[in-house]
């Protein structure tokens, strides 16, 4: 028997149920796929639960404040990213090919998907609603600088900024530049610098400066 | 380089806020069976990646992103049909099947199918 969202029906002629037609859609399939033993109630559940509380950027923080703080394992981030990652337990679906892009003094990387949603969930969990929208996968191509302004990043012009267009196999997380004066940091506490945009390419890690204010 | 303030406010690119992973249980029923049926083997992720941007480019560049999920609904719809797992009569009938059951279920019950014929 397929789950009921109560929220998803609402009264209707007094005392009956009406269910959305989007809901009835999904419940369609849902209850068909369970019938011809393609997919298990219980398994939905327990997916739909890891991706709304256990996977997510706090992930990728600590893949970047491990980078930070360890000359060999970045080494490896560059060299086989998917495996470095794994190494540090973050496993699993839209992973399986990962590539570490790096930012520098005269190198900025941002990452988009211009036909879908394309995104490594296994280290930034699922992606952000703007991430999915047109302007964003029409316009981080066409006008990095643009998007980044909106984003309140602005950088010095000898910058250059370079697009990651992701697909079904690759999938990149950016490495953000270690702020400065977090010399001495562990890397734990390196990890609270580290946003979801710092690692979409969005945004910049924090400085010290604002995670204290 | 920097474009006019009414093409740059494109609506969707709200750049703050952290969202809920889903704004409806429904989204997350969607997303978890094609997560299911990718691993069952139905589909590659290329495949499900082409499925979903072929919706996605229907909808077009003014398609609001609250739409994500019922592009992804239906390119769900497709493949499932398109690889054979159910057909797309069974998939009208079975929704039917809920319409009815949910309008013969007084409210706050769960709905079950069959419920129009028990009472």
């Amino acid at each position: 028997m397929a789950h009921d969202h109560d929220h998803d029906h609402h009264h209707h002629d007094g005392d009956h149920s009406e269910l959305s037609e989007t809901a009835l859609r999904v419940k369609a399939l849902e209850s068909l796929l369970v019938e011809k033993g393609y997919v298990d109630p219980a398994a939905l559940d327990e997916l739909i639960e890891t991706y709304e509380t256990r996977v997510g950027p706090r992930n990728g923080a600590q893949v970047v404040a491990k980078a930070w703080t360890d000359a060999a394992f970045m080494e490896k981030l560059r060299s086989d990213a998917t495996n470095a990652i794994a190494d540090m337990g973050f496993i699993g679906r839209q992973g399986e090919h990962m590539v570490a892009v790096e930012n520098t003094e005269d190198t900025h990387n941002m990452v988009v998907c211009t036909l879908c949603s394309c995104y490594p969930w296994p280290v930034l969990g699922l992606p952000p609603v703007w991430y999915k929208a047109p302007p964003y996968r029409s316009r981080a191509v066409s006008d990095p600088r643009g998007v980044l302004a909106e984003f309140g990043v602005q950088l010095p012009e000898n910058v250059g900024v370079k697009v990651w267009d992701s697909t079904a196999e690759i999938r990149y997380l950016v490495i953000p530049q270690r702020p400065q004066g977090t010399e001495g940091w562990s890397a734990d506490k390196l990890a609270t610098l580290v946003t979801r945009n710092s690692m979409i390419g969005t945004g910049l890690a924090l400085t010290p400066d604002q995670v204290a204010s | 380089m920097s474009l006019p303030e009414d093409v740059r406010r494109l609506p969707g690119l709200v750049t703050e806020g952290d969202e809920a992973v889903f704004a409806e249980p429904w989204q997350a029923q969607a997303f978890a069976m094609t997560v299911k049926l990718h691993e069952k083997g139905l589909f590659t992720w290329a495949e499900w990646a082409a499925a979903l941007s072929a919706e996605i480019a229907a909808a077009g560049p003014d398609d609001p992103a609250e739409n994500y999920y019922m592009r992804w609904l239906a390119a769900l719809e497709k493949i499932t049909q398109e690889k054979g797992a159910l057909s797309e009569t069974e998939r009208l009938e079975r929704r039917d099947a809920w319409d009815r059951a949910a309008k013969a279920t007084p409210h706050g019950s769960p709905i079950e199918l069959g419920a129009e014929t028990r009472s």
